[in-house]
């Protein structure tokens, strides 16, 4: 077994663990703070997969952001029970619990022994032909950053901008809904 | 490269982290709990995707990294959802005093 395996083992125990705890903890700010754990991990598998720009963004958003967020949140709306019951499950978790394993059953047996399984594709990621117009970037994050700004060769442009838009109007409707009246 | 490792253990993480998730979205009741289950779902797929750009086999230029790219903008999408929903929950429990999603009943008829 070499390293990449065992850390890969490593990280998706702690992962489903931690993920296991997030929806099963009592107390919903120890569910917040191993989210945190969820998302670290995540930047894990990020990095084992060769994605070091998607893994430094997992850190800063999620890790960062979102988890400030929605302990914000939590502070926001206290419930009188916090410590022993503020993470309640509803009466139809055990439906719940079922649509969750048929789903889960369903996407495990489509990728390993469905009619269309993904067994046996090939092994990790080369790079391959360029162009003179389009060189090569030297890594992934300014292979990243080509994908997403370069005017002239093949790229996502129009996208971000939207993705920027989106962003723009997230801001505005969280501030008009958020504000007091 | 990765010797032990193939695109279904990444596969196979990302279907039991998304239903956790989807676990955790269906089955609680504070709104901010179904949120974090919601975080999780997209993490799941972000993990799918990423290990698709891994071991991507179908190579023509400039495709290698589509699905990083669809991370990326994932992410993006979801941190505004995170922000838009969570001004939504404050502004639900200032009117109502609760953010159980089963006494949120405004728009049932």
């Amino acid at each position: 077994m070499d390293l990449a395996t065992l850390l890969f083992w490593i990280i998706a125990i702690i992962l489903v663990g931690s993920s296991l705890l997030v929806v099963g903890l009592r107390n919903i700010v120890h569910s917040a703070l191993a989210l945190v754990v969820v998302f670290a991990m995540a930047a894990g598998i990020y990095l084992l997969l060769d994605a070091e720009f998607i893994a430094i963004v997992q850190i800063l958003i999620y890790a960062g952001a979102v988890t400030i967020l929605i302990l914000f949140a939590l502070m926001l709306t206290r419930t009188s029970n916090v410590r022993t019951n503020s993470n309640p499950i509803n009466k139809l978790w055990w439906i719940g619990a079922i649509i969750s394993t048929l789903v889960g059953v369903a996407i495990i047996f489509a990728v390993t022994i469905g009619p269309h399984s993904t067994a046996h594709v090939g092994g990790g990621a080369a790079y391959g032909p360029q162009s003179a117009a389009c060189p090569l970037p030297p890594n992934n994050v300014a292979y990243i950053g080509q994908l997403l700004y370069s005017p002239t060769c093949y790229s996502y442009v129009l996208p971000f901008e939207i993705a920027s838009l989106v962003l723009l109007v997230a801001i505005i409707g969280a501030i008009v809904i958020g504000r007091e009246d | 490269m990765k010797m032990g490792l193939s695109l279904n253990h990444f596969l196979i993480l990302g279907a039991f982290l998304f239903c956790i998730g989807l676990y955790g979205a269906i089955a609680k009741h504070n709104a901010i709990a179904v949120l974090m289950g919601i975080e999780i779902m997209l993490n799941a797929v972000n993990i799918t995707f990423v290990g698709f750009a891994f071991y991507n086999t179908v190579k023509p230029w400039s495709t290698y990294l589509t699905g990083q790219i669809f991370a990326i903008f994932i992410i993006t999408v979801a941190a505004a959802e995170a922000a838009v929903a969570l001004a939504m929950i404050i502004s639900i429990y200032r009117k109502r005093s609760t953010v159980d999603v089963g006494e949120i009943n405004m728009m049932k008829w």
